[in-house]
């Protein structure tokens, strides 16, 4: 529990995991973020991330860092939904997720949703650095207010480099403290889940996929670099959720 | 900086082809999602505050002297719809050619020669404001108004919206491009010191959901 500080601004509080080919030399988790060791699936070592206290509230600064060193396999999901709620202040909480991922090796990083609370301000920041030769799998949902509530105010970024140069880099902004028209005809017109799912890998350079529609309201599109994203907007978490799924089994299946 | 070249840039009549496109607004209006006067101001807004912030703020950085070639690779991370990716080179192939024709710089040379196929749009039009003598703000100003002037102007056409409408919208948008547009010249300033991840990503799902549909249809009125 090294660098915990539990201060009147929140906590502060940083998850480490390191994936080597033979096994997990880093396995710390700090705070709100417990991390376990769970059953191997195949080749990949598997780690659940643990939410063992709400988390993050407002003022909060937590963050997930992971790195997959050359020639492994790491597969990272969660126990519970991640909850967003109000701080005592109406303060800023700040979620900072850093992956990394070498050559030959290979992340699956599938976590639950992330839902953003009524009166809940949160920003979260990813950053994904990978290899020439890395893999990614990677999701990403937010889901707006807990059922029947107003949403909070949600920013996300996530930016990806690959081989040092710009792969991906999308910002997300949604509920009152966003600008306005987030939940017009060209954002999210009244759906309340939205999500991101990323698919690279260096075999995607030599075939070229075309965008392909998933239904009326996801889309699966080729990125500028070897790499798939689906996007996709839903009225709920768990219609969100089946799209998603279905986009994932269909990738892996052809695998 | 020169105002009449900046209403030389910001011209709808400008001849960079830009008026063949809808700005999403087509599939959109086909979707049922803008119906009425306050849905286009809704739409507008949203398409501003993202993609709209994104592309200013290229634009502007582009003006303030930042590599070119960096920002193009900058806008395609930020453009993952290929769709919107052939849309905005098209775009810059045109605005090239006529700011080229109307603002020679070695700049617009250099990218014309590195980018035969065209540049971002944005990209290629801070260049040119660059050559105009305008500066970084001027540059996101055009990019943020053609980026709610393209979709009103379209909706009058698609939806047979009274036209007095489609202006008064852009009319009380006036002060958020104004906003957009500042904030874009601010975070090019910064990405001259930072570097570009200083610049926004800011993105808009159902743009780029429905930009890949409407590519789809055998039969459009606009191009994008």
């Amino acid at each position: 529990m090294g660098g915990l500080t539990l201060g009147a601004r929140g906590v502060r509080a940083t998850a480490r995991i390191v994936a080597t080919p033979e096994g997990l030399p880093v396995l710390e988790g700090e705070g709100p973020l417990a991390l376990r060791r769970t059953r191997a699936r195949g080749p990949y070592h598997r780690v659940t991330v643990v939410g063992a206290m709400s988390a993050p509230l407002g003022g909060d600064r937590i963050g997930v860092e992971a790195e997959v060193r050359d020639g492994a396999r790491l597969h990272v999901d969660s126990a519970a939904a991640t909850i967003a709620l109000p701080g005592r202040e109406g303060e800023r909480a700040h979620y900072d997720v850093r992956l990394s991922v070498g050559e030959g090796a290979e992340l699956r990083w599938l976590p639950e949703q992330l839902i953003s609370a009524s009166g809940s301000d949160l920003a979260m920041r990813t950053r994904i650095d990978l290899a020439p030769g890395a893999r990614l799998v990677y999701r990403e949902e937010q889901v707006l207010g807990r059922h029947g509530e107003p949403p909070g105010t949600l920013a996300t970024r996530l930016t990806v480099y690959r081989a040092g140069r710009p792969l991906l880099d999308q910002e997300l902004a949604y509920g009152p403290g966003a600008p306005g028209g987030w939940d017009g005809a060209a954002v999210l017109d009244g759906h309340r889940a939205a999500g991101q799912l990323l698919f690279v890998s260096p075999e995607l350079a030599d075939n070229p996929a075309g965008a392909r529609m998933l239904g009326d309201h996801a889309v699966l599109t080729p990125l500028a670099g070897p790499a798939l994203l689906v996007t996709a907007v839903a009225p709920d978490a768990r219609l969100l959720r089946h799209t998603l799924d279905d986009a994932l089994r269909s990738h892996l299946a052809t695998r | 900086m020169s105002r009449a070249a900046l209403l030389v840039l910001a011209d709808g009549r400008f001849p960079a082809g830009g008026h063949a496109h809808s700005g999403g607004a087509e599939a959109a209006v086909k979707a049922g999602r803008i119906r009425t006067a306050a849905d286009l101001a809704e739409f507008c807004r949203g398409r501003l505050h993202t993609a709209g912030l994104t592309a200013a703020a290229l634009a502007a950085a582009a003006a303030a002297g930042l590599d070119p070639l960096l920002l193009d690779e900058a806008a395609d991370a930020r453009t993952p719809s290929p769709a919107l990716r052939a849309t905005a080179r098209k775009l810059g192939r045109q605005m090239m050619r006529v700011a080229r024709a109307t603002w020679p710089s070695a700049e617009l040379g250099a990218l014309a020669a590195a980018r035969p196929r065209g540049a971002h749009q944005p990209v290629v039009l801070g260049l040119a404001a660059r050559a105009a003598g305008l500066g970084p703000e001027d540059a996101a100003h055009c990019v943020a108004y053609e980026v709610v002037s393209g979709p009103a102007t379209a909706v009058v056409r698609l939806l047979s919206l009274d036209p007095f409408d489609a202006t008064g919208v852009l009319a009380r948008l006036a002060p958020e491009l104004d906003a957009v547009a500042r904030r874009a010249a601010v975070t090019a300033a910064e990405a001259v010191v930072e570097g570009i991840d200083a610049l926004p990503a800011t993105s808009a799902p159902l743009l780029d959901v429905m930009a890949e549909a409407h590519a789809a249809w055998p039969v459009r009125l606009f191009a994008s």
